[in-house]
């Protein structure tokens, strides 16, 4: 006999290892939210086609936490967020900074997330 | 009877080849082609794309050909054996087909290496769109079993390792590169270009790990892949292997029937692309042209060529492979191109590294320095297009020339000499700008700025940039690119007039209409700022929210640690003592550093996004109203105290700058406004350093124009004289709106009116003769400002949905940003520096400073 994974047996492993931030309805397409993680900020968001990117809501060239606060925008296709502060573009799939206004590349540290059931979860300790 | 041409495999070589010859053949043919994967031929090249949601669809390869009543196309059919002697081959499901001419297309099999535990379940080839959907549906799966992120291990590291790395990641799984040699991409780069490869690999968040030999492949307790050893003995643990270490060409039909084949693989094949049977050709990544089978696809495409025009009786000969090639994995930029190992006797190369910015070029050249025979490109891949059709000419000007940064480009301004510092943050002449144009291929000012850092750090000289771009460009005949961005061709201004003439008022619908795409922080902020004046929503409205940088969304002036400013309009400088005390109350029951501002107002700093609606109330509850100290809109009107006070005064200077920042609030521009108005000739108000200043005169009001403080002051010039209140009021109305509708995207009215038609006297002749039958319009926009303006703080206040916003976390809505720290000085706070964070000495003041309501 063949089991299939459904979501009953889902819930329990999602409260195991993934923190449920809110409802996705609290997000605004193309609107950014920050999110507090035990010491660490995620920046969420919510684009046109449904999916969800979280990344960090630390700006790697201001040290403010701000990415959320950003306008989202895309490149070439690929959604980017920009940072409030210096304008620096970053890829929301990736976190690699794509517009780097004659400065160093660095990354914002991406975040696996999911939903269920109508909320938002994000993998606790989870950053690449 | 028809010539018959039979084509055995359906990938990318045939599809040219059928290509080729349909349109080419007037004379009878017949052509078969017999593919062994169960679809039409597809983008394999592309086949990254999958992970980005491209279906098979989408790769697929323009299939009209396959309409021709010539072809005919035996999908899932594999061909399973060749007679020579009959001239005919067998498929798998028996049928037979004779042919006058056979091609061979097989392609490659991508190989496995030959360790323990290669075919293990969890481990992946990188060849078929079965391949990419099986390796979709295992990291889908195993991501769900093991609720956390999925360790990927990608065994290779050359073009197609990487791209697989970057396809893992765009899965949120992890990616781990092994390469067994001393670099990545070994048959493209040497060793420092590989090196500066492997940071930006690392940096887009991949693990890179050289020198690294898989020697097997462990199975956990379920029987997939758990583990990977390496002949250092390490042990990696990975939820799924990804192979890419190298294909081998699928001629064993070849083989079979004795066609000559190179020991290592492939169809041995002569420049006419006809194998040792005169009957057969082959072409494509199986075809071994001496003695080498190589991996692109464009060398495959040559021979489809050769072999079309010597079917139809031509003498077509295929040239030798060009190994060309461009790492297409977005954010790293690699391309390698000719002679890039510098084999050729007697080569020069010449190179260029900046190991900060993570760039490294070399070029190849002749023993006298002159002919261009390859090179390779890492981190900024720009000139490759140029570059590559280069080879094996000469290699025009200075070689060096051709490895500065991408994008530079050098525009002279009329005026400027060479020597003039533009940007003193980088301290970058105008000769380097102009030079960056003229010398560097840079087309547009982003390309200057990544070239030369003018304009990269602090801003203020973008315009001066943009402007000798400009110059330098049309200077050289070239078109001069006025699009806002890639969503959007047109300029501020024809988008101004596009969306102005459309009646269109969401940003969905212009965009859909006038550009395309989403939109980005470039178009956005521009469009909003055109709607706001045309549709005279408040800022915060429906689809409009989401086009706002911070400052606009949350209407306050975004500080360095991600605090903001708090600037309550006070009209002409005017405060009352009351207005005063709340200004006081409020800042110290919050906290808030407080400042007079260089434009007669108190700032109020520090204040932290879930604070700003509080501080709001008490302001709004007071009359106060917002200063728009965030927008691109009209900022102050500095006055003087005037004739109500001073012995010399003319004119009521205050109570016609508390009149026209009245009339003037809250309306948003291409950038931000700023009146004076003096009561004498004396102008303590600066007023001539404005966007418009008013000076007091026994016959009336003077007007002056266009002046700006800033990093390029400029004096306003007379625009007219003698002015009574009501003409003065017109006046302004008209020149602010024409600034409007016609300035470029940040530009402001200095140079606005520099760059204007005829200047000053094209400006009077328009809005005080009505040139143009412009007035009337004019006037009435200004009216709708005028009677539609509403204060956007009280508004928002007001709007549950609308504060929903100032939440400083989506789970813990009123929790300060952890991140912030403030020191004490001189009675008050500032920022943290770095420094002070990190020591232990300085006495950081708390964030959850007591708040009284
Ligand atoms: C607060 C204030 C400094 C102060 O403490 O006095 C100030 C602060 C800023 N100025 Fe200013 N300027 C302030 C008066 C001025 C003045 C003097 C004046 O208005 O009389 C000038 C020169 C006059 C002029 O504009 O021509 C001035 C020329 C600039 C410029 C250069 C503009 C230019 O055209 O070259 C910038 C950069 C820009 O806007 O692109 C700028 C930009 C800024 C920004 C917005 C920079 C930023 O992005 O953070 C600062 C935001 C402050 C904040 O968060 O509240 N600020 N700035 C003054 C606010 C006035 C007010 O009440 O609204
Ligand atoms: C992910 C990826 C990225 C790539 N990126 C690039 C790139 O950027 N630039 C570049 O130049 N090249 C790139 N390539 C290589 C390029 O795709 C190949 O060089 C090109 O497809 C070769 O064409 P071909 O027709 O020789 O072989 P294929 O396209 O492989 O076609 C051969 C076909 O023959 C079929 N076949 C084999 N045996 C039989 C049989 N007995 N009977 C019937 N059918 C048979 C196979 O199933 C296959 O469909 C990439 C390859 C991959 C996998
Ligand atoms: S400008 Fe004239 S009126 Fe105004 S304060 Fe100076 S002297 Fe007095
Ligand atoms: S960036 Fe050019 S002067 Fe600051």
């Amino acid at each position: 006999m063949t089991t299939t994974l459904t979501t009953p047996t889902l819930a329990p492993q999602l409260a195991a290892n993934w923190e449920r931030l809110c409802p996705l309805e609290d997000l605004e397409v193309e609107r950014g939210r920050a999110a507090l993680l035990g010491e660490e900020q995620v920046a969420l968001f919510l684009l046109p086609g449904g999916d969800v990117r979280a990344v960090d809501n630390h700006d790697p060239y201001s040290g403010a936490n701000v990415i959320a606060r950003g306008i989202v925008g895309s490149r070439g296709g690929r959604p980017t967020i920009a940072s409030p502060m210096y304008k620096q573009v970053f890829d929301l799939r990736s976190g690699t900074c794509v517009d780097t206004r004659g400065k160093a590349v660095k990354r914002l540290r991406v975040w696996p997330v999911r939903t269920l059931d109508g909320d938002l979860y994000v993998l606790r300790g989870g950053a690449r | 009877m028809s010539t018959r041409i039979v084509v055995i495999g359906a990938g990318m070589a045939a599809h040219r080849l059928v290509d080729s010859l349909v349109t080419r053949a007037e004379e009878r043919l017949s052509v078969t082609v017999l593919g062994d994967e169960a679809r039409r031929p597809y983008d394999r090249v592309g086949l990254t794309r999958f992970f980005d949601g491209d279906s098979a669809e989408d790769l697929a390869l323009p299939a009209t050909i396959f309409a021709d009543p010539r072809v005919t196309l035996h999908e899932d059919d594999p061909a399973t054996a060749i007679d020579r002697g009959d001239r005919t081959v067998t498929t798998a499901s028996g049928v037979v087909h004779p042919y006058d001419h056979l091609v061979l297309a097989t392609g490659s099999v991508a190989a496995r290496p030959p360790v323990e535990g290669a075919e293990l379940p969890g481990c992946f080839v990188y060849r078929t769109l079965e391949d990419v959907g099986s390796l979709q549906r295992h990291v889908q799966e195993r991501a769900t079993a093991l609720d956390r992120p999925v360790r990927g291990v990608v065994v290779g590291g050359g073009l197609l390792g990487l791209e697989a790395a970057g396809a893992l990641q765009g899965m949120d799984a992890e990616a781990t590169v092994l390469q067994s040699s001393d670099r990545l991409m070994s048959a493209q780069l040497d060793l420092p270009a590989g090196a500066v490869l492997r940071r930006l690999i690392e940096a887009r968040g991949i693990a890179v790990r050289t020198e690294a030999r898989t020697t097997a492949l462990r199975p956990g307790p379920d029987g997939a892949v758990e583990s990977v050893v390496l002949r250092e003995g390490d042990e990696l643990p990975a939820d799924l292997v990804v192979l890419t270490v190298g294909v081998r060409p699928r001629d064993e039909l070849a083989r079979a029937v004795g066609l000559d084949c190179e020991e290592r693989g492939g169809v041995r094949i002569d420049e006419a692309c006809t194998t040792s049977d005169p009957r057969v050709h082959a072409i494509g990544e199986v075809a071994a042209f001496e003695g080498q089978c190589v991996g692109l696809v464009a060398p495959g495409f040559a021979m489809a060529e050769v072999v079309c025009d010597r079917i139809l009786g031509g003498s077509a000969t295929f040239a030798g492979y060009d190994l060309s090639t461009k790492l297409k994995l977005s954010g790293v930029d690699v391309a390698s191109f000719g002679d890039a190992f510098a084999t050729t006797p007697g080569a020069l190369d010449i190179v260029y590294t900046d190991p900060v910015a993570g760039v490294h070029k070399k070029l190849v050249l002749s023993d006298d320095a002159k002919t261009l025979l390859g090179g390779m490109l890492v981190g900024d891949a720009s000139a490759y297009g140029a570059l590559r059709p280069l080879v094996g000419g000469p290699l025009g000007g200075d070689p060096a020339a051709h490895l500065l940064p991408a994008g530079g480009l050098s525009a002279p301004t009329s005026e400027l000499p060479d020597e003039a510092i533009v940007c003193s943050c980088s301290s970058v002449s105008a000769g380097a700008i102009r030079h960056a144009v003229r010398e560097q291929g840079c087309t547009d000012a982003a390309g200057v700025t990544a070239c030369t850092k003018a304009g990269a750090t602090c801003g203020s000289c973008t315009v001066m940039v943009k402007s000798l771009v400009t110059g330098e460009l049309v200077k050289l005949g070239k078109a001069v690119t006025t699009g806002l961005c890639e969503h959007v061709d047109l300029s501020r201004r024809q988008l101004f007039d596009a969306v102005h003439v459309s009646g269109l008022t969401t940003f969905s619908a212009v965009i859909e209409r006038f550009g395309r795409g989403r939109g980005c922080d470039v178009c956005k902020p521009v469009l909003a700022s055109i709607l706001a004046v045309l549709g005279g929503e408040h800022v915060l409205d429906g689809e409009n929210a989401t086009l706002q940088d911070t400052n606009d969304h949350v209407m306050a002036n975004l500080q360095k640690d991600g605090t903001y400013s708090v600037v309550p309009r006070m009209p002409g400088g005017e405060v009352t003592p009351e207005g005063l005390i709340v200004v006081g109350e409020v800042a110290r029951d919050f906290g808030l550093y407080t400042k007079i501002t260089g434009g007669q107002r108190v700032d109020m700093l520090g204040a932290r996004l879930e604070q700003l609606p509080q501080i709001w109330q008490r302001l709004v509850d007071a009359g106060f109203e917002s200063g728009h100290a965030y927008g691109k809109s009209l900022r102050t009107v500095k006055s003087c105290v005037g004739s109500a006070w001073c012995r010399y005064g003319v004119l009521d200077s205050t109570d016609m700058a508390v009149r026209l920042e009245l009339r003037y609030r809250g309306l948003r521009a291409p950038h931000k406004l700023k009146l004076g108005v003096s009561g004498c000739a004396r102008e303590c108000a600066e007023a001539r350093s404005k966007d418009a200043g008013i000076i007091a005169t026994a016959q009336g009001w003077n007007l002056y124009v266009g002046g700006n403080g800033g990093a390029t002051p400029r004096h306003a010039e007379l625009l007219a004289e003698g002015l009574d209140d009501d003409t003065l009021i017109r006046t302004l109305d008209r020149y602010f709106m024409y600034y409007l509708r016609t300035a470029d995207k940040l530009q402001r009215t200095a140079p606005w009116l520099e760059a204007l038609d005829g200047g000053i006297d094209g400006l009077r002749a328009v809005i005080l003769e009505d040139s143009l039958g412009l007035a009337a319009d004019l006037d009435a926009a200004m009216a709708r400002h005028v009677e539609n303006y509403r204060d956007e703080w009280a508004e928002t206040l007001a709007d549950p949905a609308k504060l929903a916003r100032f939440r400083s976390f989506v789970n813990a809505p009123t929790t300060p940003d952890p991140g912030l720290a403030h020191v004490p000085e001189r009675g008050q706070i500032r920022p943290a520096r770095p420094e002070e964070r990190d020591g232990d000495s300085v006495l950081i003041a708390g964030t959850t400073l007591e708040v009284r309501r």
